[in-house]
């Protein structure tokens, strides 16, 4: 069929496919959200998160690093997978310390919007309390690791945009965390920069840039909708 | 002739409420569904609640609908929680407080006895004190919840959409827009 | 900070630096640098690892992540001797925890701690492949000390306080036997007048891929994959140079076949190593041993090296002129999800074992992004034979779609533990009888990650259409609680997940604590119906949609004893209302320490009465 563009099918909606595209950058140039946390157009995926779990013919893949194939047939919204975002985002919310209240990121971040659309109203699980010190050594960079969420995107971006490799992943299993590539392990003696990329790609409020927190007026933050903010 | 049966207003449901370790921020939220409070006291009663000032959770009858704000700081709250479970036939976790321990809990990575005697030095030990508990906990960690209400406050509106659901039987989903946790 | 742990001394820089000239500062060897540094040093501190970042053009933070990931370095001071016990369930089932409680008793220190004076440290570490002959522990990561007893642990402590370096232990202790009960053609090894390896290879490559798949062989580390479709595809790949890797991370609990092959068939190993390599135009070969199996090293490295001798190995290797295959040991550092194959590259490349994002396949673009055959010690054993005897051999044996013999490490409750090989699809009932094991309730047949047959099922066949395996057998009769069996295996799971994934790295956690929950380890001291749907939860999660299959099968213990064995969780889940999470009455410790109250209202009921 020369001269068609070859498409799958996302939910019942045919999606085209270029060449080298994933299954969630082709929905996402169809204009078809597929809920993602730790992925970045900007740097290399993680296959991290695992919000982006659809089914495709059947198997469960990450959405964000499975090649498309012309031809299949990709679930994403459906009941079970709904609840299977759901149980990610309250692991996510029960394995760090997270309060959204107190957080400058609050309505600007990624964690927080998915898991409001995901209808998560509860932690469903316990939640596991780590023991997170704060680290503000750096004079522009806020690190709080209790906010972490293990995306990688922060690494990446140190990585392969600025090329600092400022952050590195450490330990396994549950104690998997962030490290800092300096003489302390602190952020102040980094070679981090507020200007660099990795500074601000955090999803999450764990790396905020210092003295622009609260800035911005609740209603008017990255996710605030008439709904939220009546 | 008999008189025609008299109708029956439908029973008013026996709602009680209370704050653990919370701020009343959420009951504060709870009164910000403004007029429709007029309606709202037409279809319910309360039980225990600070509107109320009763004492104790469903001491006259088995009420309906808990609502709880606040997490479990101390051995006190855990008995109120208890108590409510035990009386309220729908308990919910109202607020992020209740849902995840919020604001109090972030004391959690301290020691509470260093706490205690930094403050006091001599720490008071009189036995009508509830003790605190080492970390402050979520209540879902204690007592089964039915739904939970998020937001610090929950909105008005999702009060008032969670009450109508519950009141007229259908379980409640909240709308977009009302699941929020700030 | 600045106390003495963040000064490197002369000694550890020098030795650090000897081990960093003898693999030429490749920072692909990070992994062997830090185990050979660590094997002098005793633990790996911070300054050391800078100075090791920096000489292999690494940063620092890198090389603390891969120091952090493997669970057999130590970036904290640790004994001079460090012991640790295999804590496989089937050690368990031998007393091991009584004997590990024992020596801790008489050494006066807790497992994970340090003695005061430095000399010694004991914890525990995931199966260490000694099943038949258990309870097993490490020694320096290095020796291994089988068939412990209270007599042999009474012993050992005295040594340990004497200070009594290990050379001077008695060498009966380190006897590893080879445990073989059935032999068929594995485990008979190569008859006398087989063809030698050149005369194997005088046949072109695609002749020897030929007999490999018209053998039928598929890979014999539990995925099954066809291993002539992996050569294939790996020869038709795009690149100049191709890699061989023998996937020797034999992690699997209750698994200990490939100890074996490598100990007794080595030879046979390289020989299918070697011709895997001709067939798919390789010129480089990795051994990736596990770090339990170090023991094994120096033997290993002798038969490698009477090989080149033989010019089995080498330019013009096997006479075959151009072709040029030599093959290099690894090893590990205990980290069981480097068995699966991309995890296992990266820990060759030196870096963190986590898999890798598929595709590309290794076979596409795996070790330095060549494409790389990835197989199981036991695959390469069979290859061997295939290549002499020829496929439709092995392809007469076994059943249509399971062709060939398959090995099975048997422990557990039987009286006769140790290796039985069968054609596969003998049915588990048989391998059952020839063991010795009597009132079985349950098989796990693969290792955790594999399946729990229960009795009704023995009739059941070991074949990739039937009850697939990895090549683990472990044996449970009826006074065993499969529960605890579960648990085990749980705990197992958590303390291995690489932390990529979300549903893994937490889920496995919170699987644990449900279970110690169940087990009233943790919470209330009673659990109820809430816990159980938690579980179903858990395990769904885990079900659909991990990165790898550590995550996938995480919960297959869980399942499978949930589903034959639901009495024993029923009966630990009575209480007719939710139970809380937390021991309530414990979280009031701080608060009476404080106030030194002891009155009934300092005090919390735990559990919610009916």
């Amino acid at each position: 069929m020369s001269g068609v563009d070859p498409t799958f099918d996302l939910d019942g909606q045919p999606v085209a496919l270029q060449p080298g595209d994933t299954i969630l950058t082709a929905a996402a140039r169809a204009g078809l959200d597929i809920p993602h946390l730790c992925w970045s157009e900007e740097v290399s995926g993680s296959a991290s998160c695992r919000l982006c779990t659809v089914l495709a013919d059947g198997r469960p893949v990450a959405a964000c690093v499975t090649p498309a194939v012309a031809g299949q047939k990709v679930d994403c919204r459906t009941a079970s997978l709904a609840t299977q975002r759901l149980r990610l985002l309250q692991m996510l919310f029960v394995e760090g310390n997270h309060f959204c209240p107190g957080c400058e990121k609050s309505g600007n971040c990624v964690l927080q919007v998915q898991a409001e659309r995901a209808g998560m109203t509860d932690l469903n699980f316990e939640v596991l309390n780590p023991e997170r010190p704060v680290d503000a050594s750096h004079p522009d960079v806020l690190f709080e690791p209790n906010r972490c969420i293990l995306c990688q995107l922060c690494v990446r971006a140190s990585d392969e945009i600025d090329g600092k490799r400022v952050f590195a992943i450490g330990g396994h299993g549950i104690a998997t965390r962030l490290l800092i590539d300096s003489p302390s392990g602190r952020l102040g003696d980094s070679a981090l920069s507020v200007d660099d990329r990795s500074a601000h790609i955090c999803p999450v409020g764990a790396l905020l840039p210092k003295r622009v927190g609260f800035a911005v007026p609740i209603g008017q933050r990255r996710f605030d909708t008439e709904d939220t903010r009546g | 002739m008999n008189a025609p049966p008299a109708s029956t207003p439908p029973r008013k449901l026996r709602v009680a409420t209370v704050s653990l370790a919370g701020c009343f921020g959420c009951h504060m939220s709870l009164l910000d569904i403004d007029e429709r409070l007029f309606d709202l006291v037409e279809r319910i009663e309360f039980d225990r609640s600070p509107l109320t000032d009763i004492k104790t959770v469903g001491e006259v009858e088995q009420c309906d609908i808990g609502l709880v704000e606040g997490g479990l700081c101390n051995a006190e709250n855990v008995e109120v929680l208890r108590a409510f479970r035990a009386r309220c036939t729908v308990l919910v976790a109202v607020g992020a407080c209740a849902i995840t321990g919020g604001l109090p809990a972030l004391r959690n990575h301290l020691d509470v006895g260093d706490i205690l005697q930094s403050v006091y030095g001599r720490v008071p030990d009189d036995p009508e004190l509830p003790l605190p508990l080492n970390r402050v906990l979520p209540i879902h960690e204690v007592v089964h919840i039915d739904h939970a209400l998020p937001g610090c406050p929950p909105p008005a509106d999702a009060f008032w959409q969670l009450l109508q659901d519950l009141m007229a039987g259908r379980t409640p989903v909240p709308a977009p827009g009302l699941i929020r946790y700030d | 900070m600045g106390d003495a742990a963040d000064i490197m001394s002369e000694a550890a820089r020098a030795a650090a630096d000897a081990v960093l000239d003898r693999w030429q500062r490749d920072p692909h060897a990070l992994v062997q640098v830090l185990r050979e540094t660590q094997a002098i040093m005793h633990w790996l501190s911070r300054p050391l690892l800078a100075h090791i970042a920096a000489a292999l053009g690494l940063t620092r933070a890198q090389v603390e992540g891969v120091a952090g990931f493997y669970r057999f370095f130590h970036t904290r001071p640790v004994g001079r001797t460090r012991l640790l016990f295999s804590d496989n369930i089937t050690d368990r089932m031998l007393g091991s925890e009584a004997l590990l409680a024992q020596l801790c008793a008489r050494l006066g220190v807790a497992p994970g701690e340090v003695d005061a004076q430095g000399r010694f440290s004991v914890d525990r570490c995931s199966c260490t492949g000694l099943c038949d002959q258990g309870p097993a522990l490490l020694v320096n990561h290095h020796q291994v000390i089988t068939r412990l007893d209270a007599t042999r642990v009474d012993a050992l402590a005295n040594l340990l306080l004497a200070d009594t370096p290990v050379e001077q232990w008695p060498a009966a202790w380190f006897t590893v036997v080879d445990g073989v009960q059935r032999a068929d053609v594995l485990l008979s090894g190569l008859a006398a007048d087989a063809p030698t390896l050149p005369a194997v290879l005088a046949q072109s490559p695609q002749a020897l891929l030929d007999e490999v798949a018209q053998s039928g062989l598929r890979g014999r580390g539990g995925a099954g994959f066809p291993t002539a479709r992996k050569w294939q595809a790996c020869r038709d790949a795009a690149g100049d140079l191709r890699v061989v890797v023998c996937n020797a991370d034999e992690g699997e609990p209750g698994t200990f076949k490939d100890r074996v092959l490598l100990a007794f068939h080595a030879d046979a190993v390289f020989d299918g190593m070697t011709v895997a390599a001709r067939a798919v135009g390789a010129q480089q070969g990795f051994l990736y041993l596990r770090g339990e199996y170090r023991y094994l090293l120096p033997q290993l490295e002798g038969v490698l090296a009477r090989r080149r001798a033989q010019g089995l190995l080498g330019r013009d290797a096997c006479g075959v002129a151009g072709f040029g295959f030599d093959i290099a040991i690894h090893l590990g550092a205990g980290a069981y999800v480097c068995g699966e194959e991309s995890a296992l590259i990266e820990s060759l490349e030196g870096k963190r074992g986590t898999p890798r994002i598929r595709p590309p396949f290794p076979v596409q673009a795996g070790y330095l992004g060549r494409p790389t055959v990835v197989n199981n010690v036991e695959t390469f054993c069979a290859v061997a034979h295939i290549a002499r005897r020829g496929g439709a051999w092995w392809a007469g044996i076994g059943t249509a779609q399971s062709t060939g013999t398959k090995i099975h490490s048997v422990s557990g409750d039987c009286a006769r533990p140790g290796l039985y090989e069968y054609p596969l699809g003998t049915p588990i009932a048989q391998i059952l009888d020839d063991c010795g094991a009597r009132d079985v309730q349950a098989v796990q047949v693969g290792g955790p990650s594999g399946t729990c047959v229960p009795a009704a099922d023995f009739g059941h066949t070991i074949a990739f259409e039937d009850v697939p395996s990895a090549g683990a057998f472990m044996v449970f009769d009826r006074t065993r609680d499969l529960f605890e069996v579960a648990r085990h295996f749980a705990r197992f799971f958590a303390h291995e997940s690489c932390g990529l994934c979300t549903p893994c790295r937490v889920g496995t956690e919170l699987v644990v604590r449900r279970l110690d929950k169940l087990a009233h380890a943790r919470g209330a001291g009673s659990a109820s119906a809430f816990d159980i749907e938690r579980l179903h939860d858990l395990d769904t999660v885990l079900h659909s949609g991990t990165h790898c299959g550590l995550g996938a099968s995480a919960c297959n213990p869980l399942r499978d004893t949930m589903r034959h064995f639901g009495a024993a969780y029923a009966q630990r889940a009575t209480a007719p209302q939710f139970q809380p999470d937390v021991d309530l009455d414990a979280e009031l410790s701080a608060a009476r320490r404080v106030t030194g109250r002891t009155d009934a209202g300092a005090h919390l009921h735990t559990d919610t009465p009916a």
